[in-house]
């Protein structure tokens, strides 16, 4: 009966992961061994010259370029982040609401309205050519630049970064770092041996938050990086859209996929390796 | 005044400290200090000085000050006003790390994300101790709190019991000064709590460090210490060792706080102040001569006081065969209200006119048989020496 029951239950959130998630990743696959319709489009075949195609420099710079541009972004994310989240969790004592309510309201907006904010923001009559006055050259440009589409980058995912860090530090026991400097640690070695290895779960889950829809991000480095800076995003809407050239669009979507799943695995493995507490829960 | 605001003047069987014996430093000294959080006062004017060596427990009921004092002493908070020594030196301002004071904390505080060998070394380790010194020293102090063999275990799969030793022996390897136990024992099961208060008074004797131990426990405070400071709204009451504060408490709140008593109303109308002898009046016609255990007291006469008599002091004996009244002995005639029989003790209620309804307590070394002979509403007396009156002046 309460076998029953809980089919009955999970089989709606199934039929939604089948339907929406695992259906479309296998149509991609099937696809990806495909050959484009004369008119574009799909056709059935087996070949794998779509995957032959990637491999040529010029079709495999978008995945170097995507994957250094998330890496930075992701670390950018960090390194902003993390003092915020700490702040927030630590510091902010009555405001930490506040501080929350300032991070999620963005998240109210359209991204692509927020976008669009920093073209005026980083434009020539404002900050890009305030910093081209400094530096004394009237050239100076910020938009266009992967810079902007790093800014952007960051900009864009910073909650997705600071909510899990700011969930396991707030969680963290306070008298842990009481503890840490009872026993002889200043404020700076108990943040490395104490904090940091606790907020690891926080930091790991917000890495991959950010990282994941940074590979493919498409929206700002068209927007801000006038589509220059040539990112996965850009080359797949190039396949699907304006070529029409399905099965190599599936071929890049999968070896997008693979790219992603190599470089987490590396970097889940990096940052837990030596580590001693429970297994880190990712996601 | 006996708020012991001047701690330091000797009471009656109080031991005397290090420090006033032999001119040596005390490990913590305590001089006027004050902490205030906005408008509580959390510590008030405390002075006090902890001798090297020692075990000393602050007892006091909720939110009287204690943590904060500890705190203090750690280097957490900071005094408002006043200044402590850590032997000798004054450490305003030295911040946690580089006090060589250790905290054992009432949840332990173990670091969730190291093994226990890794929480015992961690204070070595910020002193730049080398991986085999480390080692050995992690394994004596594991072997001192009967943990060997636990290095690799991981901290949350330990009991209770097992974590609160880790969490000592990460405090005792540093060799502090003073070691501080705020409530260490509070989140144990009773039985499990006797058996560590046993243990953490050995081995408080095996390592010769200073114990500052905190608790509301006044049976646990009164098993380990050797000097007990009594608080109550962040003032220091009484200290003292156990004997001297069960049986000379200083005021109302210390007879009430540690043990029970059985007060009786009067006025003071004799004190001699060099003895401490004094009589009172109760106010229902009974004579009672005693001693006035507070030896700063200087009551006016006619003062309103309170006599307090322990249980265990009274006698009650059936009214047919009651003794004769003596010299040196108080009686009042009442009725068994009720009798409670507690395995090695029985505690009687009597009804008394007088002296309203009055606890005594009766040892059963004779056996269950030797109370059966009275039982409720029988009329009885209650007898009791003079020297079990203890005036309490505040
Ligand atoms: N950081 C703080 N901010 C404001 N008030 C505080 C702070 N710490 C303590 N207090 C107040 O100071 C008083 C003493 O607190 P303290 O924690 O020292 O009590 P305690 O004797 O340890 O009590 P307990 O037995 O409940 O642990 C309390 O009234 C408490 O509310
Ligand atoms: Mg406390």
């Amino acid at each position: 009966m309460s076998a029953l029951l809980t089919t009955a239950l999970v089989f709606p959130a199934g039929l939604w992961y089948l339907a929406l998630l695992v259906a479309p990743l296998l149509i991609v696959v099937v696809f990806s061994f495909g050959t484009r319709a004369t008119n574009g489009g799909y056709e059935p075949g087996l070949v794998l010259n779509n995957y032959e195609r990637l491999l040529q420099p010029q079709r495999i710079e978008p995945f170097f370029t995507s994957l250094w541009m998330a890496i930075a972004g992701t670390i950018g994310c960090l390194l902003v982040g993390l003092p915020l989240a700490y702040f927030i969790a630590t510091r902010a004592g009555q405001r930490k609401g506040l501080f929350i309510l300032l991070l999620v309201i963005p998240f109210w907006t359209s991204f692509l309205i927020r976008t669009y904010a920093w073209l005026i923001v980083l434009g020539r009559e404002n900050l890009g050519g305030f910093i081209g006055e400094l530096v004394g050259d009237p050239d100076f440009r910020i938009l266009g630049t992967p810079a902007a589409v790093l800014l952007g980058l960051v900009y864009g995912y910073l909650p997705l970064m600071v909510f899990p860090l700011y969930v396991t530090l707030e969680r963290m026991d306070r008298t842990l770092v009481e503890a840490s400097k009872d026993l002889g640690a200043a404020r700076w070695a108990t943040f490395r041996q104490v904090t940091l290895p606790i907020a690891l779960p926080g930091l790991i889950t917000g890495s991959i938050l950010v990282f994941i829809p940074m590979m493919g991000e498409y929206v700002i480095p068209s927007i801000l990086g006038y589509g220059r800076t040539f990112l996965m995003g850009n080359a797949l809407v190039d396949a699907f859209i304006q070529t029409r050239n399905w099965p190599f669009g599936s071929a890049m979507a999968v070896g997008l996929i693979l790219v992603m799943l190599v470089t987490i695995t590396i970097y889940v493995w990096f940052v837990n390796r030596g580590r001693h507490g429970r297994d880190v829960s990712v996601l | 005044m006996s708020l012991s605001a001047t701690p330091d003047t000797p009471l009656p069987g109080r031991r005397a400290t290090l420090s006033e014996r032999g001119g040596e430093t005390p490990d913590v000294d305590i001089v006027d200090v004050t902490k205030r959080f906005g408008d509580i006062t959390a510590v008030d004017a405390m002075r006090l000085s902890v001798a090297r060596g020692a075990f000393y427990s602050f007892l006091g009921p909720s939110g009287c000050g204690k943590t904060t004092t500890l705190r203090m002493i750690a280097g957490f908070e900071q005094p408002t006003a006043g200044e402590i020594y850590l032997a000798g030196e004054p450490v305003a301002g030295v911040p946690p790390y580089q006090r060589n004071v250790n905290t054992v904390f009432q949840h332990y505080a173990l670091f969730p994300h190291m093994n226990v060998a890794q929480n015992v070394g961690y204070g070595l380790r910020q002193r730049g101790t080398t991986k085999a010194d480390e080692a050995r020293r992690v394994g004596e102090a594991l072997e001192l709190v009967r943990l060997s063999g636990y290095e690799r275990r991981r901290t949350w799969e330990l009991s209770g019991g097992q974590q609160q030793r880790v969490a000592l022996a990460r405090a005792l390897i540093n060799q502090p000064t003073v070691l501080l136990l705020d409530e260490p024992l509070g989140a144990l099961d009773l039985k499990l709590r006797k058996e560590m208060q046993l243990e953490l008074k050995a081995l408080q004797q095996e390592v010769g460090i200073t114990f500052v131990y905190v608790t509301h426990d006044q049976e646990e405070a009164l098993t380990m210490s050797d000097t007990i400071i009594v608080m109550h709204h962040g003032r220091i009451q009484q200290q003292g060792g156990p004997a001297e504060l069960y049986e000379r408490p200083v005021n109302r709140f210390v007879a009430n706080f540690i043990g029970v008593s059985n007060p009786i109303d009067g006025k003071l109308v004799e004190h001699d102040p060099s003895t401490g002898r004094g009589v009172v009046q109760t106010d229902r016609g009974l004579r009672l001569t005693g001693l006035v255990t507070d030896p700063d007291a200087r009551p006016a006469p006619g003062t309103e006081v309170i006599v307090a008599v322990r249980p265990e002091r009274l006698q009650v004996e059936p009214a047919t065969h009651a003794a004769p009244p003596a010299d040196g002995w108080s009686s009042v005639e009442g009725r068994i209200h009720q009798g409670t029989y507690l395995g090695d003790h029985t505690e009687f209620r009597v009804a008394t006119d007088i002296a309203g309804e009055m606890v005594a307590r009766r040892q059963n070394a004779a056996g269950a048989a030797a109370i059966m002979g009275v039982g409720p509403g029988d009329p009885v007396v209650v007898r009791w020496e003079d020297s079990a009156n203890l005036i309490l002046v505040a």
